[in-house]
């Protein structure tokens, strides 16, 4: 087991936005995170980053995070905020290379094996092309895959993403989402906050939907994502079909003006 | 390899440049010395009135102007480091305001015609006590934001002190000399000046350089940096007492040093790449250079009129900053 999570509870201010979540993360898992605006996504990925206090037991393979350092944390799990924040115009590689940070004690230099992570990191993301860019002159689109990159170098067992997807053409959201599903097939395991149904239903191995701040449900996408389901949370109603072997979901209309009662 | 080598060359030449502005320093002055004698009179035992000039005037002036620019620069790119803020300097956090505040004091109080020492330790207590009180606002886990509007408000509270002091001081040579001594000058200080800034400053330095690697993870943001095993609750620690103990040192002994270490950073910054922990050696010496250099002028423009550090430092400074940003705009937009 990569993340196992015990009745998670998670304040902003004086706010309770998440009423204990409990679920866990097996190896190969691409884990779609949905559910409605303030619904408690990010929360809950900032508060399994250890970035907001939260009560509750949350265990990395064999590591207690509740009780160890941001550095061991760091080791096990990599995050993609979902704002695109670069400060100063560095070189791409030079960002990318900032995954390793967990893994370079002190002072001390990239190793070869560092530089090795970071290549692939580049190759994988196709970043490698403009490495001596300056990050902040980058498209959307361009950063995006560069911060990806920077958190694939870190080579942790699980990424967690917020939103990876926003803001990026449908081309670009679909190689991210074969990404993080490749990424899956080779046993590292992929959380990522999405909105876009039709995405998470066609790529996700497991779908995890979050409605006031509890798990409402957890299955393959065809078990989550049902038109009870969407009416309920949502408040939407949606075409579902299939196409290729996989659910196909587009939501298509609020229920009170089709006229349908909740 | 070219981006490491262009770094040690920039590294290089600033630091040849600061010894040759050192040198400089240490040569020019009212008394007519020739260069060789000078500097013989430097490392002679012998009591003559040239070695007095170099020894207790000259080499106190040079010595805390290598330190002071050193501290100012660095300091400036550790916050604008830590803050991810292009305006961000050694002021922000309320260090300087509140230790000219302790300067003042000691000159209102009349401490420091007594004890001459009074003026520096008041003024480096009255910093340290200003810091403790910003992180206690911005707690543990404070977001740069507040430690911004923490600094601003001590800034204010201590601005607004000083002001007081001035308007209710006895004598009109009490308020002349609180607001020379703000103006900030390196003129007529001792070597006990320097024994007394050095320990503090090589503490700060050695807090601020700590930082290195955590500003670079910065770059991408406070939560990214901590998802990367950046420890946020100590660099705000390192950066917020490193630059109270190394710019509160500065203040102490120089007075209130505007622009230096707000510019510095902004010049170098293209010439490291941009990167943070590259841009606090390369900015530490670039402040040297910088503060040498305007402290050399105020005796070649006016060596009659004791014309002050911090006011040509700002005269000159301004419109440069202004360029700056005018070259800059679109990238800040």
């Amino acid at each position: 087991m990569l993340l196992d999570v015990q009745n998670l509870k998670a304040s902003l201010g004086r706010r309770p936005v998440l009423h204990g979540v409990s679920f866990s993360v097996m190896p190969g898992e691409f884990i779609g995170l949905i559910g409605p605006n303030g619904a408690g996504k990010s929360t809950l990925l900032r508060a399994l980053l250890g970035l907001i206090p939260a009560e509750g037991a949350v265990a990395l393979g064999t590591l207690d995070a509740t009780h160890a350092s941001a550095r061991e944390r760091a080791f096990h799990m990599a995050y993609v905020a979902q704002e695109r924040e670069i400060a100063w115009a560095v070189p791409v590689e030079m960002l990318v290379s900032l995954g390793r940070s967990p893994h370079r004690p002190g002072f001390s230099a990239l190793t070869a094996a560092d530089r090795a992570a970071i290549e692939r990191a580049m190759r994988r993301m196709e970043v490698d092309g403009f490495r001596e860019r300056a990050a902040t002159e980058l498209s959307g689109g361009e950063k995006a895959r560069v911060l990806i990159a920077r958190a694939l170098a870190q080579e942790t067992p699980l990424l967690l993403a917020d939103e990876p997807t926003a803001g990026l053409d449908p081309s670009h959201q679909i190689a991210l989402m074969r990404l993080f599903a490749e990424l899956a097939a080779s046993e590292r395991s992929v959380v990522a906050s999405l909105h876009d149904l039709g995405l998470a239903a066609r790529w996700c191995t497991r779908l995890l939907l979050i409605d006031g701040g509890r798990i409402v449900a957890d299955g393959p996408p065809a078990e989550v994502l049902t038109a009870q389901t969407l009416r309920a949370v949502y408040g939407v109603e949606a075409f579902f079909g299939e196409t290729t072997g996989r659910l196909v979901v587009q939501p298509l209309d609020l229920v009170a003006a089709t006229g349908v009662r909740r | 390899m070219s981006d490491t080598s262009r770094y040690g060359l920039v590294l290089g030449a600033l630091a040849a440049f600061a010894t040759i502005l050192f040198l400089l320093s240490l040569t020019v002055g009212p008394a007519a010395l020739g260069f060789s004698d000078s500097m013989a009179a430097l490392f002679s035992d012998k009591a003559g009135a040239i070695e007095l000039i170099m020894g207790e005037i000259r080499l106190p002036r040079a010595l805390l102007g290598l330190m002071v620019g050193a501290t100012l620069g660095l300091s400036g790119a550790a916050l604008q480091g830590y803050l991810r803020n292009p305006l961000a300097e050694p002021g922000l956090i309320g260090v300087s305001a509140s230790a000219s505040l302790g300067a003042v004091i000691a000159i209102y109080s009349g401490l420091a015609a007594i004890f001459p020492l009074a003026l520096p330790l008041s003024a480096l207590a009255a910093a340290v006590l200003a810091v403790v009180v910003v992180q206690a606002l911005a707690g543990l886990r404070g977001s740069t934001l507040t430690i911004i509007l923490a600094g601003v408000a001590v800034s204010s509270f201590a601005g607004a002190m000083t002001s007081l002091a001035l308007n209710l001081s006895p004598n009109p040579f009490a308020a002349l000399e609180i607001t020379f001594w703000m103006l900030g000058s390196l003129t007529d200080r001792s070597m006990t000046h320097v024994w007394l800034a050095m320990p503090f400053m090589l503490v700060g330095w050695l807090m601020l350089a700590a930082l290195g690697r955590a500003l670079d993870a910065l770059t991408l943001g406070n939560e990214t940096a901590a998802s990367m095993g950046i420890d946020m609750r100590r660099v705000q620690w390192l950066a917020v007492f490193g630059t109270a103990s190394a710019v509160g040192a500065a203040t102490a002994v120089a007075g209130a040093i505007g622009f230096v270490g707000l510019v510095v950073p902004h010049m170098l910054r293209p010439l490291v790449g941009s990167r943070p922990s590259r841009l606090l050696p390369a900015s530490a010496l670039g402040g040297a250079c910088m503060l040498l250099a305007a402290d050399i002028l105020v005796r070649i423009i006016a060596p009659e009129r004791d014309l002050k550090l911090g006011v040509l430092t700002a005269i000159v400074g301004a419109p440069f900053f202004l360029w700056l940003v005018y070259r800059t705009r679109r990238k800040l937009a």
